[in-house]
């Protein structure tokens, strides 16, 4: 019966999966695999016969009150959470799971070492997969600890000098002592040491990453977390485990890489990570001159009487919350006649997919939204553009100057369009820490602010006139 | 036992890993990417089958057993977070997608 449980949800993360990469679907695709997992869930706590000695599981007391909590912890969390905050909740989300993976390893090896050490060196494959499910488990939490950390500004970029180097060797020894835990499974010192330096690592695995490269690590992390709950699926001879694990790790990686490929850069560079501090600088190349400002009633005046104004949200729109107020312009502008659209960069805000999120919220249609490639080409016949809080996303030094960190990621060539409007909350650099060249050109004009309230003032003006 | 031995008698799981590997990166093909952010959230929750390993842990251990039991508890908790969290937060960010195309 259990084996049948099991097939079931198995089907039901694959459909649901599937389902999920498209958008009419994606919501009952989601649904679909909570109820698989509902279902692999109670049947184990019912159904489940421990394979050595015959027995249902106990503790049912313990199991109800973590699933509970759990629950209650989880739906209120999530439930709460602002849209813009979501990518760390993934994040968080993420590393409880690993948590729960090292978890199990720790228990599992516990309960061997009440063996007899002859018998434990009989178990060499079985404590092969409890320290690689420790090790994945452990790195996936820490790291998605910092990367929680990061993202919600708590945690700021940390290098050092030789910090790539010192991570390496960090691996290394990891991998030696596990190599020699394996050999020789009676050693639990050895076993808490591996445990301690594969938190350490994960935390040395994403201190050096810049900001904008979260959603990368992040998404790297969630397959992490799928090979190590498939680890316990190998522990446990459990198909829905293994099946639900390797399908996330396999999707998860495929998901990392085409991340990747949207900024146009291999995994490897991003994983080295010099493109956090501005230390590493690059990419001014002298350029910058002056920059000229534009009054709030200029603005206004600019894309009223435009013919097509195209918005370019960025990570600022979302810290703003300013969506709502966003589209409000978007309407007062279309009443005005003016053909009002949307371009959103691949990797816009912090997440791909992060602004198509936001936008939705505040019910932007669907077809205002226009991708990278189609915005591209309406540049040309643009009169306005109005950049909201996004940086490295039109930052033309992606196209012409080698030398900057950026080169290479496609943008959105807002320089082809009549003119182009800034609203920025001050001349610092992105979160990539480069400058900006756009910014001198003179078609640019900056507004300066938070984008909420230079909305909401641009909404009045326009109101007015 | 040997590397050979292993695999002869692990074959089962074996062809699953593989066969998992290539669903996983064809389910997955070509995701539009407005979808990149709840996708990785479902996957995300998809991975929380690991609380089925805690549940079985904590089933098996003994009632002496502290240690099991305080980690193992601490394990379903974890877990269930990140089961619960992961599939509600996912279907927050499509419900969004769904009132949007309504109108």
């Amino acid at each position: 019966m259990l084996v049948l449980i099991y097939i079931i949800s198995s089907v039901t993360f694959i459909l649901g999966l599937k389902m999920l990469s498209h958008p009419a679907t994606a919501r009952s695709g989601n649904l679909a695999a909570a109820a698989g997992m509902a279902l692999a869930i109670f049947g184990t706590i019912f159904l489940y016969n421990d394979p050595e000695t015959g027995h249902v599981l106990h503790n049912y007391d313990w199991i109800f009150s973590g699933l509970i909590i759990g629950s209650i912890l989880g739906t209120v969390s999530a439930k709460k959470v602002q849209m813009t905050a979501m990518p760390e909740m993934v994040s968080l989300f993420n590393g409880m799971g690993g948590a729960c993976a090292a978890l199990i390893s720790l228990i599992e090896y516990q309960h061997l070492s009440h063996m007899d050490a002859g018998m434990m060196s009989d178990h060499k494959g079985m404590v092969l997969i409890i320290v690689l499910g420790l090790i994945i488990g452990s790195v996936s939490f820490a790291g998605s600890m910092i990367a929680y950390g990061k993202l919600n500004g708590k945690v700021g970029d940390f290098s050092f000098k030789g910090q790539n180097i010192l991570s390496i060797l960090v691996l290394l020894i990891i991998i030696g002592l596990a190599v020699s835990l394996v050999m020789d499974p009676a050693q639990p010192i050895l076993f808490y040491v591996i445990f301690g330096l594969s938190l350490l690592y994960g935390a040395f695995f994403v201190f050096p990453i810049g900001g904008a490269d979260m959603p990368v690590v992040i998404s790297l992390l969630n397959s992490f977390t799928g090979v190590a709950a498939a680890f316990g699926g190998f522990l446990y001879d459990n198909n829905v485990m293994l099946t639900g694990g390797i399908l996330v790790g396999a999707a998860g990686t495929l998901l990392t890489i085409q991340m990747c490929k949207a900024m146009n850069r291999s995994l490897l560079n991003v994983l080295i990570g010099n493109f956090g501090g501005n230390a590493s600088g690059g990419g001014t190349s002298g350029e910058q001159g002056s920059y000229k400002e534009v009054t709030l009633a200029d603005a206004a005046v600019q894309m009223a009487y435009a013919n097509r104004v195209i918005i370019v949200p960025g990570y600022g729109l979302a810290v703003a919350q300013a969506q709502h107020v966003c589209h409000e312009l978007e309407s007062i502008l279309t009443e005005k006649g003016v053909e009002v659209t949307y371009a959103i960069h691949p990797v816009a805000g912090r997440m791909p997919g992060h602004m198509n999120v936001l936008l939705a919220e505040a019910d932007v249609s669907y077809d205002k939204l226009e991708e990278m490639e189609q915005a591209n080409d309406d540049f040309p016949r643009t009169d306005v553009v109005l950049i909201l809080g996004a940086n490295d996303v039109v930052n033309p030094a992606a196209k012409n100057d080698p030398t900057s960190p950026i080169y290479g990621m496609p943008i959105l060539e807002v320089e082809k369009a009549k003119s182009v409007i800034v609203n920025k909350r001050s001349m610092k650099p992105g979160y990539a820490g480069i400058e900006n060249a756009l910014f001198f050109q003179p078609k640019t004009s900056m507004l300066f602010g938070d984008a909420k309230k230079v909305l909401q003032e641009l909404v009045g003006e326009l109101k007015t006139m | 036992m040997t590397f050979l031995e292993f695999i002869e008698h692990h074959q089962q799981i074996i062809y699953i890993v593989i066969l998992m590997i290539f669903v996983g990166i064809v389910v997955i093909g070509r995701v539009p990417s407005v979808l990149h952010t709840p996708l990785m959230s479902g996957a995300n929750a998809i991975h929380g089958v690991v609380v089925i390993g805690s549940i079985i842990v904590m089933g098996k251990a003994e009632a002496g057993n502290y240690f099991a039991l305080i980690l193992g508890f601490f394990a379903v908790i974890l877990g269930t977070l990140n089961v619960v969290g992961g599939f509600v937060v996912t279907d927050r960010m499509l419900e969004m997608f769904k009132n949007k195309k309504a109108k």
